[in-house]
């Protein structure tokens, strides 16, 4: 077998691993809880009889290692199980179902899902050429007062709470500017632009955010080759600058900036969550918030593992992408 | 109103004056297009600032409508943080010992407004509420033995400084006991007039003895500001420690013992790191409140040792790598060979070799720690009410961003308790980033 698919197999074997460790700790913390769900919504004058009629329906008077399957196989067909503050429990509680939420915690969050991949599509798309065009300018012009600048600016960009940065942008772009709602409301019936807009605000301020870190390794990756020999060599050929570092620099800093942006868009996920509730953007992240809130356990559980797993798989990218970008990885000491 | 005109004047000559400076030094003959575009680029972006600045000042098309308030907020704020970091250099290099002006003398602007900014952190956290006089003889006396006690160690010069810095905490501290905390109100006492507006001018619906005006519930912000100064740094700073506590210990012992005590460790942090850590602290904090209750106490406590735990991973990566490079040293060999022990070994031998990275590594996971709980408490998971904290207040006062066009400073609110989140984050990394360049010996 050729090195490069053997590697390949393997970190996904490892990332598949992974997964399955987090989803034993990410239950085992859950039931960690104290008494259960049963008695928490009923309240303390609830009688035996229903608190155990609800404990039936919902399995928790199963043992841990079976619920944990049970919860494991559903997710492998789709089955996220039922959230908790949808659900009706008219025959249980006597309480008349009203609202009329989506129980089915798949259901529920496959709009969300597609609502936050949307918006780090649109966040990617953005900072990432402006990331890399500039770090190369920065690169270019290193220890310059541009240079300078630009570490301070990206500096204190990083070191900001990200609801900081979002405040700024609601305040000019919203506020001031009148350009875009500060709530981001979307729905089915939006056309494209109206999507686009309202999900401008939440993108730029994670732009902010990432663009920063993703700008400062670009210039670290390419000032850490202009040290290199075959650099030297080009610059006394008489080549400008600008093509030193596009034509020679940068094809060797690929792999590290690869990673980079792998890695940066792994932190979306986290950065997403802060966001998410800032704009009231209706994605995983506010979802998540909401149901830690509640108490939602299931929906709680199924958000952990979907970051989780977006996590997982981006630092599973990063590290194949580099891996074929990089032949001398392909062969470990 | 004319001197800060001629401030302003000058501060706008003065910051042209180093553009052109700049302009000066560079070497034109051998410069790029790409360095004319930027000084052109640079000296329109000046004009143009300044310009804003004037016009949006003394020529406002709407005198009743304050525009650019903001902009001029911000660039005041700019221009007095640089002068002050540049200040406090100069300051440093002026007085103390021949190696704290070296110090100071390597110190870009960035790095000493840091410092600076770290010191009034520490100084606005410590003396937020009145303090007990037991507080001020404890300063005195630990001083005084600690000063003492480097006499011995590190003789008479390190000892008169150690008698110096207590003599400035003790009348610092004498000073604030007298005059009472910094705050001039509780941080969770309820006035009895809600909803004033900041400004402190009565005809705008303010009150001068509320600068910052009252929140929903009748609580004066400048005070919860102040408060949030103890709380949010304090409860950061005790989580870090902890984190390092915990962090630390495995990692050293991970290091030292190797074999089954370093895989262990090691796959549960593996583990621990292989979900984001805000959404693991949620998870856990899910867990936390439902243990609590409706304890505000306990869930603030539960939320130090999960972000702790959940920190410590990082830390624990690092020591054990530092660590790891260290117990292969000679004189590791030599101490083992001795019969030390595993306590001995760590602390006398390995922890004062690995003091110089986990020192830059506590600046960034300071910051971490406080931007992931300032987080969660504005998700309103994190820190709990009545405790005063910016997290907090940034979403309880939120919503007046909605007024900045009739009311600045109103919409400014929010902004103050984030900026003040942001400033001592930015503040610790300037320092760290200096820190880490001076010890890679990268110079230039």
């Amino acid at each position: 077998m050729s090195p490069v698919p053997r590697i390949i197999l393997q970190r996904l074997a490892l990332g598949v691993l992974t997964l399955l460790a987090v989803s034993i700790l990410i239950f085992a913390a859950v039931n960690a809880l104290p008494g259960d769900f049963a008695q928490a919504i009923l309240g303390q004058s609830a009688t035996p009889e229903a608190v155990e009629a609800i404990r039936n329906d919902l399995g928790l008077n199963e043992p841990a290692l079976i619920r944990y399957l049970d919860w494991l196989f559903g997710i492998l067909s789709g089955d996220f199980g039922t959230s908790y503050s949808q659900i009706k429990f008219v025959e249980f509680s006597g309480e008349s179902a009203a609202q009329g939420g989506i129980a089915n915690v798949y259901d529920q969050l496959v709009p969300k899902f597609k609502n936050t991949t949307y918006l780090a599509f649109v966040t990617a798309c953005i900072a990432v050429p402006l990331a890399l065009s500039l770090g190369i300018l920065a690169a270019l012009y290193r220890n310059s007062a541009y240079d300078r600048a630009v570490n301070i600016a990206t500096l204190s960009s990083i070191s900001s709470p990200e609801f900081f940065l979002a405040y700024i942008l609601v305040l000019y772009l919203s506020v001031l500017g009148g350009f875009f709602d500060p709530v981001s409301n979307i729905n089915a019936e939006m056309t494209g632009w109206e999507r686009l807009t309202a999900t401008m605000l939440p993108a730029l301020t994670l732009t902010l955010v990432v663009t920063a870190h993703m700008m400062r390794m670009t210039r670290a990756a390419i000032i850490n080759l202009l040290a290199s020999p075959y650099i030297e060599m080009a610059r006394l050929k008489g080549i400008s600058p600008m093509r030193v570092i596009v034509h020679h620099a940068l094809p060797n800093a690929l792999a590290p900036i690869i990673n980079v942006i792998a890695l940066n868009l792994a932190y979306l996920i986290t950065g997403v969550v802060v966001i998410e509730v800032v704009f009231v953007y209706p994605g995983i992240g506010l979802t998540f918030v909401d149901a830690v809130k509640n108490r939602d356990i299931p929906v709680v559980q199924a958000c952990c593992l979907i970051f989780a797993a977006a996590y997982v798989l981006l630092n599973l990218t990063a590290d194949i992408l580099s891996i074929i970008t990089n032949p001398r990885l392909r062969y470990p000491k | 109103m004319n001197l800060l005109l001629v401030i302003e004047i000058f501060v706008a000559a003065g910051v042209s004056a180093l553009l052109v400076r700049n302009a000066m030094t560079t070497n034109w003959r051998d410069a790029g297009t790409g360095t004319y575009v930027g000084f052109g680029m640079a000296g329109l972006l000046l004009l143009a600032v300044i310009h804003y600045y004037f016009k949006t000042k003394y020529f406002p098309v709407n005198p009743d409508m304050p525009e650019g308030s903001f902009f001029r907020w911000a660039l005041q704020g700019l221009v007095i943080f640089g002068i002050s970091g540049w200040f406090f250099r100069e300051f440093g290099k002026a007085v103390g010992t021949e190696g704290s002006r070296r110090l100071f003398r390597s110190m870009p602007v960035t790095a000493s407004f840091g410092v600076l900014t770290i010191l009034a952190y520490a100084f606005v956290a410590l003396f937020a509420g009145p303090i007990p006089l037991s507080m001020v003889v404890l300063v005195a006396v630990i001083g005084a033995l600690i000063s003492g006690v480097t006499l011995n160690v590190s003789g008479v010069t390190a000892m008169r400084i150690g008698y110096g810095i207590t003599v400035v905490l003790t009348a610092t501290c004498l000073v604030m006991y007298f005059c009472g905390g910094l705050a001039p109100y509780g941080e969770a006492e309820i006035l009895p007039r809600a909803n004033l507006l900041p400004g402190g001018n009565a005809a705008t619906g303010g009150d001068p003895a509320h600068l910052l005006g009252t929140d929903q519930i009748g609580r004066d912000i400048l005070s919860r500001l102040i408060y949030g100064a103890r709380n949010t740094v304090g409860i950061a700073f005790i989580t870090t420690c902890l984190a390092f506590l915990i962090g630390g210990t495995f990692g050293f012992l991970a290091a030292t013992l190797g074999g089954w005590t370093d895989q262990v460790c090691s796959r549960i942090v593996d583990a621990l790191m292989a979900i984001p850590q805000l959404i693991f602290a949620l998870l856990l904090m899910t867990i936390a409140t439902a243990w609590a209750g409706s304890n505000g106490a306990l869930i603030t406590l539960y939320m130090i040792l999960i972000i702790a735990v959940l920190d410590s991973t990082r830390v624990y990566r690092l020591s054990r790598a530092v660590g790891l490079n260290i117990v292969v040293m000679d004189y590791i060999e030599a101490a083992r060979l001795r019969g030390e022990n595993l306590i001995y070994l760590i602390f006398r031998e390995i922890l004062p070799n690995a003091t110089a990275p986990l020192l830059a590594e506590f600046g960034l996971r300071f910051c971490f720690v406080f931007l992931t709980i300032a987080a969660l408490s504005f998700l309103g998971i994190g820190i709990q009410p009545p405790r005063a904290d910016w997290g907090t207040m940034v979403r309880d006062l939120g919503q007046f961003i909605n007024f900045a066009r009739s009311s600045p400073l109103t919409a400014a609110l929010p902004l103050m308790c984030a900026g003040a989140i942001a400033l001592l984050t930015v503040a610790v990394n300037f320092v760290v980033d200096w820190m880490l360049h001076q010890s890679s010996g990268l110079k230039g």
